[in-house]
């Protein structure tokens, strides 16, 4: 495997890690944030070791984490269903986890730790009852073709949607912070979040990244992958849980985010080529890179306020993909 | 070497295989032929095993190659199917390296074994040069001998080819079958080939197979099959069979007027 893009790529994720930790409401030298992970804060930068330790690190693991899992199952969701318009969303985990946290914020929690944690949660098990239902929906026997799962996946959406709009338009109170939360933006402090996905990153995305192999047999079509030998039902179920669980976990804590698990693997396809086995890590560090970018250009763009991620992401994610779109001129990258 | 015995296959109520019976022996080339719609990739993808079947075996050895697992399978048997929607960036290499996954892991880590055996393949086929293309720009040809050399990286003794001359022009249907003939009589594979082509058929086959709805009409040498009687009636076509001008083997002709 070719190491130059990946070395590219984890460049370019630290160069925004760094940005994240600096840039914010307050703006931190990169000397004090030497002086406060090097151990011995004086009294001077005191203040700027509790923004970087409570407020600025948490943020940019979480966001670096929901990132990588949207890039890395946005580039196994592209090659399991063979479709350049596949994103993590694809199958309905989006609208799933939408239904599940205006659910959850119907109901009045009370202010508290466990109620805090009422709507990620909700988001979760709804993003996950959703994959498990639309998988259930499509399959025929032993077998669940692409199809059908994009179509009962689509459907579900759909009614999903309704629902979750009808709710909103019934409820009182939290309906902003509902709104808030589908654009993508529900930025929480501390490091609860961020342990809270972690383990469900890690089964996701470890799978993911064991999965190169057999995504670049699928990419032949199903008789072909299975005449090389690709036991193909079971491969597709487990790297479909994977990248599901991945979503669902991101989708939880940090709202629907829009654009990265699309774009990111096309601009890594375009540029460093289809084989899966390196395409999944480069989406991977790529889409934790784009998404702090994004967070970062979300707190300055109108500060002392904070725009929701989401529009971010679309806002300079689509012409950004335009334009290197526009760039490639060699046909059928895909 | 590979023996279908009475596989029937159901699309649906539909029945498009009845029953069919077949040997197909180490060293020998034999022609699948019938009208469209005979059944003729239905019988190719049912032998291997992607397509549920309602009866019958396919054996090989005493194993049944239906209730074996899919990297098994692969070890027994290779396909060739037609050179469509081929994933247009690999290069013809990983191409044809993904032909040894049936003896690779999960993550598909290839040794230098596998390299050999995937360059010998490239060499048989006669696209060694062709290694580092982008498959998406390769002709029609160029790709189907590709997919010849990915199926022989499979290092299987059995070859099920899936018309793999329709999209050639004649230069390269020649070439291919001249391979796929070599590969039948000097490395003794079993090679199943359905063909579309009478002519081909009767040319480069040692026996050849008439499937027609679904069935075996009839199954012999090429002199034995391709005769006026039988052709006419399978597609429903008057035709006159005259003797080749130097081979030994017929020529069908359709007899319009």
């Amino acid at each position: 495997m070719k190491i130059r893009p990946l070395i590219y790529c984890l460049f370019f994720l630290l160069l925004t890690v760094i940005l994240s930790i600096v840039i914010g409401a307050v703006f931190i030298p990169l000397a004090d944030v030497w002086r406060v992970f090097t151990g011995q804060p004086p009294q001077s930068v005191s203040a700027a070791a509790t923004i970087i330790l409570t407020l600025r690190l948490p943020r940019t693991a979480l966001v670096l984490l929901t990132g990588a899992a949207l890039g890395g199952s946005g580039a196994a969701y592209q090659g399991l269903f063979r479709n350049p318009l596949a994103d993590p969303y694809l199958i309905g985990v989006a609208s799933g986890a939408g239904l599940g946290a205006v659910l959850a914020m119907n109901i009045q929690w009370p202010y508290s730790f466990w109620g805090l944690m009422a709507v990620p949660a909700a988001a979760f098990i709804g993003a996950l009852l959703t994959v498990f239902l639309v998988y259930a929906l499509a399959r025929i026997g032993k077998t669940v073709p692409t199809t059908n799962l994009i179509l009962a996946g689509v459907a579900f959406s759909s009614f999903a949607t309704a629902v979750t709009s009808f709710l909103m338009l019934q409820s009182t109170g939290e309906l902003r912070r509902a709104i808030s939360w589908l654009l993508g933006g529900s930025s929480q402090a501390g490091w609860g979040p961020v342990l809270t996905i972690l383990p469900y990153l890690a089964i996701g995305l470890g799978i993911l990244l064991l999965s190169g192999h057999a995504l670049n047999l699928l990419q032949f079509g199903d008789d072909q992958a299975q005449q090389l030998g690709l036991p193909i039902t079971r491969t597709r179920t487990l790297i479909l849980l994977a990248a599901s669980l991945a979503t669902a976990a991101a989708v939880s804590f940090s709202g629907i985010i829009g654009f990265i698990g699309l774009i990111v693997p096309h601009v890594m396809r375009l540029w460093f080529g289809a084989d899966y086995r390196r395409l999944i890590p480069l989406s991977l560090i790529g889409g934790a890179a784009a998404l702090l970018l994004s967070d970062v250009l979300a707190r300055v763009i109108i500060a002392p306020q904070e725009l929701p991620v989401g529009i971010v992401t679309a806002l300079f994610g689509a012409p950004f993909f335009l334009w290197v779109l526009r760039r490639a001129k060699n046909q059928g990258y895909w | 070497m590979l023996k279908i015995e009475n596989l029937s296959v159901s699309y649906g109520a539909r029945r498009v295989l009845q029953s069919v019976s077949l040997d197909l022996h180490a060293g020998e080339v034999l022609a699948l032929i019938g009208p469209n719609g005979a059944g003729k990739s239905t019988l190719v993808r049912a032998a291997s095993g992607v397509i549920p079947v309602q009866a019958g075996r396919v054996g090989v050895n005493g194993d049944d190659l239906l209730a074996l697992s899919a990297m098994r399978r692969a070890r027994y048997l290779a396909v060739v199917p037609q050179a469509t929607s081929l994933p247009p960036a690999f290069t013809a290499w990983e191409t044809v390296l993904l032909g040894r996954t049936p003896y690779l892991n999960f993550l598909g880590q290839v040794s230098t074994k596998d390299e050999e055996i995937a360059r010998q393949a490239l060499q048989k086929v006669d696209a060694f040069d062709l290694a580092e293309r982008r498959v998406g720009e390769l002709s029609g040809g160029e790709q189907q001998r590709v997919l010849l050399a990915r199926a022989l990286a499979q290092s299987t003794p059995i070859l099920l080819l899936d018309e793999p001359t329709v999209h050639l022009d004649l230069q390269h249907q020649v070439a291919l079958m001249e391979i796929v003939r070599s590969l039948a009589h000097n490395d003794n594979l079993a090679v199943l080939i359905a063909l579309h082509d009478l002519n081909l058929a009767a040319r480069y086959a040692d026996r050849v197979a008439l499937l027609v709805a679904g069935e075996i009409k009839a199954a012999g040498t090429p002199r034995q099959v391709l005769t006026p009687e039988i052709i006419s009636k399978a597609y429903h076509l008057p035709v006159q069979v005259i003797p080749h001008p130097y081979a030994d083997v017929p020529l069908v002709l359709p007899d319009s007027r």
